[in-house]
């Protein structure tokens, strides 16, 4: 006799299915070394509709005229040397396995310019393939987000373009982008977009910037998301240094 | 690659947006065309149905954000039904289940939205 196992029909894989992260229900950030702190273990994921503020979509897009690089290449190397490209008042504490999907990155930003205060965070690669990836922010990032990095063409030249659907967590980071942070954010991607267009070896780039307001009301009952705050823990780390000084604890 | 396709079926306040192929950035204007339409024939409620869908990626996931946001602005009532496994798996990975109604199928959402 002859039995034969029958095993239930299983429907095929999506063409997109290794290019999205495997959902998590907290993110880990260990064995990434360098970084100060680690604010991002044990948190989850946060993206637009979980943020306080005013809900834009920022792109930024530069045009590499006169340079001979594809899409692919480009995104190749901006996965490659992702920290590089970024602006020197910033670290980006690169995955070991790369900019690949579920990977967690850490972040060390300096609120002002010059500031020895360092806000801690991280990010997720939410998405990669060969022509763009998605980063997403974890709770306690002063932006609730998705920034995607991008590469097409248009016509004989290649553009290069990060977009960002961005809402403020809470309102304490929604006052901060109100009275600058914006600001400060728009001028942080055109910097790395200029920085990457003169890598592949661009003149003069110019940094093409559009910003949409998506939603303009604030969502109050993500009020509470200030508890998780990197600006409050950031605040409180730096007003403490003093003790942990006198202590002998970092 | 293949294109986006959006179909609209309306039933009452209740309108089905079949949604088919592609869905990346490059279906902005498919998708709000097809969310305008049932809006402008009286929707009240819209089942987005991604039976046909083929491929998303995150620039696709970005627009069915605006779309949840421009619903939640207009007192639209949002559902979704004939995701795969993966597409729910990217729906709760990137907490748009947590604003969007999802069923098992088209009949389901209707019969959520009690019609």
């Amino acid at each position: 006799m002859t039995i034969s196992e029958e095993t239930p029909p299983q429907a095929p894989a999506s063409r997109d299915a290794a290019n999205w992260a495997k959902p998590v229900d907290r993110l880990s950030a260990a064995g990434l070394a360098g970084a100060g702190v680690d604010a991002v273990t044990g948190r989850r994921v946060a993206g637009p509709l979980q943020g306080f503020g005013q809900l834009w979509q920022k792109t930024f897009k530069v045009r590499l005229d006169g340079v001979d690089v594809t899409p692919q290449a480009l995104i190749g190397s901006w996965k490659d040397q992702f920290p590089s490209f970024w602006p020197s008042s910033a670290r980006f504490y690169a995955p070991l396995a790369g900019i690949a999907p579920g990977e967690v990155a850490l972040l060390d930003i300096a609120p002002v310019r010059g500031s020895p205060v360092r806000l801690s965070t991280g990010v997720m690669v939410l998405y990669a393939d060969d022509e763009s990836f998605t980063f997403m922010t974890p709770e306690g990032h002063t932006l609730s987000a998705w920034i995607t990095f991008s590469a097409f063409r248009d016509g004989d030249v290649t553009i290069a373009q990060a977009q960002a659907l961005e809402r403020t967590s809470d309102p304490l980071d929604e006052l901060m982008y109100l009275l600058g942070g914006s600001r400060m954010n728009d001028r942080f991607w055109q910097q790395t977009l200029e920085n990457l267009a003169r890598h592949h070896g661009a003149a003069e780039p110019m940094v093409d910037t559009h910003v949409v307001c998506i939603d303009s009301r604030r969502q109050w009952r993500h009020a509470g998301n200030v508890r998780n705050s990197a600006t409050l823990r950031t605040a409180r780390h730096t007003l403490t240094a003093p003790l942990r000084w006198i202590t002998g604890r970092r | 690659m293949s294109a986006t396709s959006v179909a609209l079926d309306r039933s009452g306040a209740v309108a089905t947006m079949r949604i088919g192929g592609d869905v990346t950035s490059a279906s902005e204007a498919d998708l709000m065309a097809g969310y305008t339409q049932a809006i402008d024939g009286g929707a009240s409620a819209i089942i987005l149905d991604f039976s046909g869908l083929e491929y998303m990626n995150s620039g696709g996931i970005g627009l069915l954000v605006t779309l949840l946001v421009r619903a939640q602005r207009g007192g639209v009532r949002l559902l979704a039904s004939g995701l795969s496994d993966h597409y729910r798996e990217i729906l709760s990975l990137t907490r748009l289940d947590e604003a969007i109604e999802i069923h098992q199928d088209e009949d389901a959402a209707v019969a959520a939205v009690g019609v």
